[in-house]
């Protein structure tokens, strides 16, 4: 229950942080950091625009997508206190609820019968299908490590043998702000500023989307934001009592957002066709890291 | 004993009938046979899964001996599973056929042999006895011949119904060596002996004759590479036979397998990490090349492929649990396993259903020629995206339960393995996880392509949806699809009386799911009601908000261009284009390419037609090789009479001198060694 409120209060400034850091690394000043939040009440106050090809299928994906980033929310846990639902290997239903989402926003993005979005659509489903082992192998050593199979398990017991585990910790707090950059579609997999189609993967599937619906889908990016940030603090938290861990969270999550930030300040994207093999290099980061879970579980001889 | 003459009697006299009647009672005889065998088996299928097994001995014949049926905890799975899917398969069967309704003898052959599948099949679960096994299994293959090459006047039919033939053949081949060498070395047909002659033989023995029995077994099911026949049969046969070959008649593989492991008592361990191998090369291969398909049915195809992978995961993670004395991955493979049995035949014989609707609608299944369809055939529309989302093992849905499962048992096995297995582990993770995300891919982009967008053709005649009795049976598949999804503690209460069976072979410990894994999955379906209440509160809240605000419909964005055609969006092949060009060396596509030339560009065309690497290496090649040295006998059979003549004399006179001839020579030896 607490990490539900401490990410969705992430959520409200996290992207605007990111968008904060970036005017100012270019030399802006920059919108305030709620900017982002005020734009989607904005787009919750008006009408809606439909594309005449579209169905219902349409009209209800992004609702399905806000409400299975939602779902995975629910299972992030904050620390010693657990999500709101928690079990033995909720982490494969985190990363298969987020797949809902995913299926639909992609069928949504077909539903337009547009090229330039079956173009997005088509690149996303085969980014996710490569992120999605990294995810696996990295929770799977986890699990390996602390004997556990589930999120709050995992992260409460991660560091209580050596501490070694701080730094596989590092390597997967590395893996999971790729996961999380390639879920929301940034830098260097997807440029969310760039103004041409051809090159877009997330912002050209949802060009037909507008009002409540657009609204949403923005809502779930920032949430989702805050939730690998919330994830990735679980690598480090372990048994901090709430006093120090609740203020440290949120030092985090601006930690987090001035990163990604600085990030696509620096970074240029990746070209379209390396984007596969940069995923493929983050699969074996997670191998690296269940290497290291197997010599600190000891078992490998 | 009522129950077998029940089970023997009304069919035979249902198929008597059907010659004979109009074309409406013939569907009712069909459909009143279906249901009296579904009745009876269902019921005593019921019996055994509440732990009273049915055991009959039936006299049988001076060759076979006593022929034993017998009903325990796994036939009734697999026959409950087998009558829902007749069942419905039947009624949209039923519906689907009218379109052919001018071809009277050709329905006449069609329903009998279908009430034939289905019998067949059914007592195939039942039967313990070598010989009436086998007949069964005939039965089972010529019918489903004879149903697949309905539409034979097609040629692509044909040869797609031979390929099957002759290879459910070789599958009959090995099962009868298999059956064979036990009954030449016990001198019993009956099932037991298979258990007793492993039990008294060494462990290299019963793994070759388990590997005869899985070789046999895994041809019907379509592991890799024994998978070749089921991408041509699979889109020639009419959709309800398709959907019942993907859904039953390829788990009777499945079910053979698994009877396998009941009965012969070998080394787990190695079974186990054979079946492993084989289900994860099936599982990734068969969804790599379903993406690639512009065939809707061939592309469900290679997903049953993909999904027999699933199952062998299951089944091979049971095997590892019983070779390392591991409970609980035991009973969560096997049960895993056969979960995914059930929800397997459940979503793809409902994307074969919905398949043919498309084709009944459209006349074709090139997907690049479809497009549009969810404004013509709103409710197929809805029943695919079910079953698509299912079969891509997405959570609301079923799909998901088994393959958590897995999972659950999978990292219970990464927790106690050693160095070696732990690979192994993660391996098939990444397996697994690969699978769910390709699986995605196909099906976002199969869904897209046929139903989204717009008509990518104009056809001639008029698109719309068929006529809603043959809907119906559509909708209790979902509907059950749904059901598994939301409250899977009652079919995994069920598959404790099967999974017991299975941990009874090693006496391992079991008595029930909970404490590990079920609890989990409790969660998991309140997740998953969480997952619709809030999908449904938020499209509530949207339509209030959006009720009284300015809802415009405008055409789709295309950067300012304003004539946009259908031909501008995204096809099937281009879909999937960055994908097949990084995994090329997998594949082997044929293209036929005109590129545009010149800067007033004329006509250019570019047609990809892709083919198995497996079936050119293990099929193709050596099938020419064959024929090649064959040929070189081709002079013995020159068309001229005297030479037929003189083969004939010749075949009688060595009939007649080899054996005077040996008895001469051994008479000569003989006589040498008393020298």
């Amino acid at each position: 229950m607490l990490s539900l409120l401490l990410i969705i209060l992430a959520a409200t400034f996290f992207t605007g942080i990111i968008i904060r850091t970036k005017s100012i690394a270019s030399g802006r000043k920059g919108p305030g950091i709620f900017q982002p939040l005020k734009d989607v009440m904005r787009l919750f106050k008006k009408g809606a625009v439909y594309s005449e090809t579209s169905s219902f299928v349409f009209r209800i994906a992004p609702t399905i997508y806000f409400s299975s980033v939602f779902v995975a929310m629910l299972v992030v846990p904050f620390g010693q206190s657990k999500g709101l639902i928690s079990f033995n290997g909720d982490f494969i239903f985190f990363a298969y609820v987020l797949g809902l989402g995913k299926f639909f926003s992609i069928i949504g993005a077909m539903d337009t019968g547009s090229s330039f979005e079956g173009m997005g659509a088509s690149r996303e489903a085969l980014y996710s299908m490569f992120a999605e082992p990294a995810f696996f192998i990295l929770m799977g050593s986890l699990a390996l490590m602390t004997g556990h199979t589930s999120f709050q398990d995992i992260f409460s017991t991660l560091h209580l043998g050596s501490s070694i585990t701080y730094a596989l910790g590092v390597l997967g707090a590395f893996v999971f702000l790729m996961i999380a950059m390639i879920e929301n579609s940034r830098m260097p997999i997807d440029d969310p500023k760039t103004h041409l189609e051809l090159t877009m993967v997330h912002e050209v599937m949802i060009l037909d989307n507008s009002g409540f619906d657009l609204g949403l889908i923005l809502t779930a990016g920032y949430l989702k934001f805050a939730v690998y940030g919330a994830i990735i603090f679980n690598l480090f938290s372990g048994s901090i009592p709430y006093e120090y861990a609740i203020p440290l969270f949120f030092v985090m999550q601006v930690f987090l957002a001035v990163v990604v930030g600085i990030i696509e300040s620096f970074m240029a994207r990746s070209r379209m066709n390396h984007n596969a093999q940069f995923i493929v290099v983050l699969s074996s980061v997670a191998i690296l890291i269940f290497f290291g879970a197997l010599l600190v579980s000891g078992k490998f001889i | 004993m009522i129950f077998v003459l029940v089970f023997i009697l009304i069919p035979f006299l249902c198929m008597c009938l059907i010659p004979f009647v109009k074309m409406k009672e013939k569907a009712i005889a069909v459909y009143a046979s279906v249901c009296t065998i579904a009745i009876v088996t269902s019921y005593l299928a019921f019996q055994g899964l509440a732990g009273n097994d049915f055991e009959l001995i039936l006299p049988g014949s001076l060759v076979s001996g006593p022929v034993r049926l017998h009903i325990d905890a796994l036939s009734g799975w697999f026959m409950l599973i087998i009558n829902f899917t007749f069942l419905t398969g039947g009624l949209y069967g039923i519906f689907y056929m009218r379109a052919y309704s001018s071809q009277k003898k050709n329905l006449n052959l069609h329903g009998i042999l279908f009430v034939l599948l289905h019998a067949s099949l059914i007592s195939l679960c039942a039967i313990q006895n070598s010989i009436a096994f086998l007949v069964a299994w005939e039965i089972m293959a010529l019918s489903a011949f004879l149903s697949i090459i309905f539409e034979h006047e097609k040629v692509a039919t044909i040869r797609a119904g031979i390929n099957f033939l002759i290879q459910s053949h070789v599958s009959i081949l090995f099962l009868m060596l298999g059956f064979i060498w036990v009954a030449g070395q016990t001198g019993s047909y009956d099932f037991s002996a298979i258990h007793s002659y492993s039990m008294t033989h060494s462990g290299a023995l019963s793994l070759m004759l388990f590997l005869f029995f899985f070789t046999g077994f895994a041809i019907k099911a379509g592991f890799v590479p024994f998978h070749t026949w089921l991408p041509y049969a699979h889109p020639a046969a009419p959709a309800h036979i398709s959907g019942i070959m993907s859904g039953v008649l390829i788990k009777i593989g499945i079910f053979g397998i698994l009877r396998m492991i009941l009965l012969i008592d070998v080394d787990y361990t190695t079974v186990g990490t054979i079946i492993l191998i084989m289900s994860i090369i099936s599982g990734v291969y068969g969804v790599m090349l379903a993406i690639l398909q512009h065939n809707l049915k061939k592309l469900l195809a290679y997903h049953s492929i993909e999904n027999i992978g699933i199952i062998g995961i299951g089944i091979g993670l049971g095997c590892i649990g019983l070779g390392t004395n591991n409970p609980v991955l035991s009973s969560l493979g096997f049960a895993g396993a056969l979960l995914h049995t059930l929800n397997h035949s459940l979503f793809k014989s409902l994307l074969f259903f919905t398949a043919g609707n498309v084709y009944q609608a459209t006349h074709t299944l090139d997907i690049e020629k479809l497009g549009g369809l969810v404004k013509k055939m709103p409710q197929t529309t809805v029943l695919f995206l079910i079953a698509a989302i299912a079969i891509s093992g997405i959570p609301p849905f079923n799909g998901f339960i088994s393959e958590f499962i897995l999972y659950t048992g999978l990292f219970n096995w990464m927790q106690q393995a050693a160095i070696g297995t732990l690979v192994g582990s993660a391996f098939t993770i990444i397996g697994l996880v690969l699978i769910g995300g390709l699986a995605l891919m196909c099906f976002t982009k199969a869904f897209g392509v046929v139903f989204l967008g717009n008509p990518r053709h104009t056809f001639e005649h008029e698109v719309r949806e068929v006529h809603f009795m043959q809907i119906l049976p559509l909708y209790f598949i979902a509907a059950l699809i749904v059901f598994i999804g939301l409250f899977p503690g009652i079919f995994l209460d069920l598959l404790v009386k099967p999974v017991q069976l299975f941990t009874g072979v090693r006496q391992l410990p079991f008595t029930s799911f909970r404490g590990n894994g079920i609890e989990a999955l409790l969660s998991v379906s309140r997740a998953s009601l969480y997952l619709i209440v809030l999908v449904l509160l938020l499209l509530g809240i949207r339509k209030l908000v959006l009720r009284k605000r300015t809802i415009m419909v405008l055409p789709t964005w295309n950067c300012g261009y304003t004539n946009p055609t259908p031909k501008i969006q995204y096809t099937a092949s281009s879909f999937v284009k960055t994908y097949s060009e990084l995994f090329g060396m997998v594949f082997l596509i044929f293209k036929k390419e005109k590129e545009v030339e010149g800067i007033f560009p004329t006509t250019a065309h570019l047609e990809t037609r892709p083919y198995d690497k497996i079936e050119k290496w293990f099929i193709d090649y050596p099938i020419t090789n064959l024929k090649l040295f064959l040929g070189r006998f081709g002079f013995v059979q020159n068309g001229k009479l005297q030479f037929y003549i003189l083969y004939g004399i010749m075949f009688i006179v060595s009939i007649i001198s080899i054996p005077i001839l040996y008895d001469t020579v051994m008479q000569f030896v003989e006589f040498l060694k008393e020298l």
